[in-house]
């Protein structure tokens, strides 16, 4: 029968053929190129028995409105067999804003929850004991900051900084290709990155320093291969940059995680995965020397593709998350935000999350999928798609190496524009019906019948502003100023700043005190506005 | 002729606030380009001073907004006093991002030309501003 299409390509544009064979996957070498799980080069996966020993951390990303609010929703998902927290933060927290400024007008607990001093840090996690949870926070720009006073809450409940665990995400550089909310410029971000992973290695063993995000690139609108060769050559940045500090690359490497985009294209998705396994693991051995079998090993979080979700016809986003969220667990993830429906809105209801978190645990105790580990490994496509992806995202990676890295790569506009490239192909093929998006651009319908979305009120901006006017009352001007100054001095010599970052969020110092110092020593990015 | 006129045509795209989400932003400004646009992309974090500031400073016909981050109401209602205070209520304003349909009759009626929602492609967008904004 003649096919429907003259060439068939994953939603990459990657083309596919109609059939792969075992001669496609002839010269796979089971031991050197798959290997038992927990095996170099993983790519089976990193642990031996995968979810039959335990299940992946369901963790749903959330925040809103004011810290009291966030904190209700976090117990209410904790009683409802989430396993670990996620903050999302609002807009004026991500840039390094206090909700009191001008700046912070109009967005303050919107797209997350506001946190301007440690006073809000401490009613989030009010009765949520820090030892007892480990929490993720999406935090780039300042995420010294929030750092530290994650670290300092904990230390207020009596809980000792080797127990903490948790991650920031802290990836800089993807936030000049992709996400944007920077702080510093590009040089001066990576030593914060690495005066952090500096400090965790010493004193807070369990923390992860930094998640290496494919998900912003991804969300930007890059091809999978690009999610792929970027967020290496970002994680390849980190190492190299942590070397030249004089890190021996076994005490760091090991707390870096990864956290990588499930998108609709189902094998596409499941291939990139295991290629980024075994990619890191040969990075690690071959590039960086490393012994620990821990360092090698690629433990990644994964979230559904936010972009692929639809305002039309919005319950079927849920079926679109399901497959997504099946991808990464085939795929072998260690963690899984599965978004909810209603998310191309707004943040979601509380009945929207549950469902979203209700989808994880279908797939892990209805679907039979957890009872095998990597059960599509041998496959003919799989494997091919795994090995092709990997060649392409090498070749990418070479050509970063030979522009001098990614901290130059992004100086030259490089990601920013293959990204951006990508990103305009694609929708000019949704909006010519190349790739069909079902209620978007096919199936639609006439009227669409009006859904509950989750409103965010204007006067949390005044709460928070109150707030902060209260603690500013109350703490002590003359630790303010000392901790200040001290924390500029450690920005200007090469003294880690982690420590007088520390003090300066006992002294109450809100984020834009501390961002402002930083920034008064080591220069503020803007957009160079690449398109 | 008639593509000499659009080429007069000359529209800042921005996005206000704080909001990094920039992927639709971009596609836009492309789109606007590359249908013979002569576009202005302020790039992102701008205050609404900012854009306006740019706006008058590169005298362009219009300024499109993309705002995703539901703080639509008051950086629209904002950049549309500013311009007002400059006397240049002769910019049109448009813009399209997450708005809640409920919002959009209110926006329109604020002063706002066009909202467009999810799913608008970028074909109705630049028709929409080839029909409804005129070069000087």
């Amino acid at each position: 029968m003649k096919e429907r299409s003259e060439k068939f390509t994953t939603i990459s544009s990657t083309p596919i053929n109609r059939l792969y064979k075992p001669e496609d996957i002839s010269h796979l070498v089971y031991q050197k190129d798959l290997n038992d799980p927990a095996h170099f080069p993983y790519t089976r996966g990193i642990h031996e028995t995968m979810y039959r020993g335990r299940l992946w951390t369901m963790r749903l990303f959330s925040g809103f409105g004011k810290p009291e609010e966030t904190n209700k929703r976090y117990k209410f998902l904790l009683e409802h067999g989430q396993t670990g927290l996620s903050v999302a933060f609002d807009f004026p927290t991500l840039m390094g804003y206090d909700a009191d400024q001008e700046r912070a007008a109009g967005e303050v607990g919107k797209c997350g929850v506001n946190i301007s001093t440690l006073a809000d840090m401490e009613v989030l996690f009010d009765h949520i004991p820090l030892d007892q949870v480990t929490t993720s926070m999406t935090i780039n720009g300042p995420a010294a900051v929030l750092l530290a006073m994650y670290l300092v809450v904990a230390e207020k409940q009596g809980v000792s900084w080797d127990k903490v665990g948790g991650t920031v995400q802290n990836d800089v550089l993807k936030e000049f290709t992709a996400q944007n909310s920077y702080a510093f410029p590009p040089d001066p971000s990576m030593r914060v990155v690495v005066d952090m992973i500096e400090f965790c290695t010493k004193e807070v063993p369990k923390w992860n320093t930094v998640s290496i995000s494919g998900y912003h690139i991804r969300e930007a609108g890059s091809t999978a291969v690009q999610e792929l060769a970027f967020t290496l050559a970002d994680g390849i940045a980190y190492v190299q940059a942590c070397v030249e500090r004089g890190m021996k690359v076994d005490d760091f490497a090991s707390r870096l995680s990864f956290f990588f985009d499930a998108h609709n294209d189902f094998f596409e998705e499941i291939a990139k995965f295991r290629a980024a396994r075994r990619m890191w693991a040969k990075i690690m051995k071959e590039r960086f020397h490393a012994k620990n079998e821990k360092s090698m090993m690629l433990r990644f979080h994964t979230q559904t593709a936010g972009a692929s979700l639809t305002a039309q016809q919005p319950y079927n986003n849920v079926v679109r998350t399901s497959i997504q969220a099946l991808a990464a667990v085939l795929g072998g993830t260690q963690s899984l935000h599965t978004n909810a429906w209603d998310e191309t809105f707004a943040l979601p209801t509380e009945l929207a999350a549950m469902t979203a978190l209700r989808t994880q645990q279908i797939i892990a105790h209805e679907s039979g999928v957890t009872n095998t580990v990597d059960p599509l490994a041998g496959s003919y496509f799989i494997e091919s798609l795994t090995n092709q992806m990997e060649k392409e995202a090498a070749a990418t990676i070479k050509k970063i190496d030979e522009m001098g890295g990614m901290v130059q790569a992004v100086k030259a506009g490089y990601p920013q524009r293959e990204i951006a490239d990508a990103s305009y192909r694609y929708q000019k093929q949704v909006d010519s019906k190349e790739k069909i998006i079902v209620g978007v651009n096919e199936f639609k319908l006439n009227k669409e019948p009006p859904i509950e979305t989750l409103k965010i009120a204007d006067e949390i901006r005044d709460h928070q502003a109150k707030k902060i006017a209260q603690v500013k009352k109350r703490r002590d001007a003359q630790k303010v100023s000392d901790t200040l100054a001290k924390l500029k001095k450690a920005a200007q010599t090469n003294q880690n700043i982690m420590v007088p970052l520390c003090d300066s969020v006992r002294a109450y110092c809100t984020l834009n005190e501390m961002m402002e110092t930083l920034k008064s020593v080591f220069g503020e990015y803007h957009d160079p506005g690449i398109f | 002729m008639i593509r000499e006129s659009f080429k007069r045509v000359r529209v800042l795209v921005g996005k206000p606030g704080l909001d990094g989400h920039d992927r639709g932003v971009k596609v836009i400004a492309r789109a606007l380009r590359d249908a013979g646009f002569e576009v202005i992309y302020t790039g992102l974090h701008q205050t609404p001073e900012m854009i306006v500031s740019s706006a008058i400073q590169e005298d362009v016909d219009a300024i499109g907004l993309s705002i995703l981050s539901g703080a639509h109401n008051f950086l629209f209602q904002r950049i549309l006093e500013l311009l007002k205070e400059k006397k240049s209520q002769d910019i049109k304003v448009f813009g399209g991002g997450i708005i809640p349909e409920e919002d959009i009759k209110p926006l329109e009626k604020m002063g706002v030309a066009k909202v467009f929602l999810p799913g608008a492609t970028t074909d109705d967008i630049v028709a929409w501003v080839r029909k409804n904004v005129k070069g000087k």
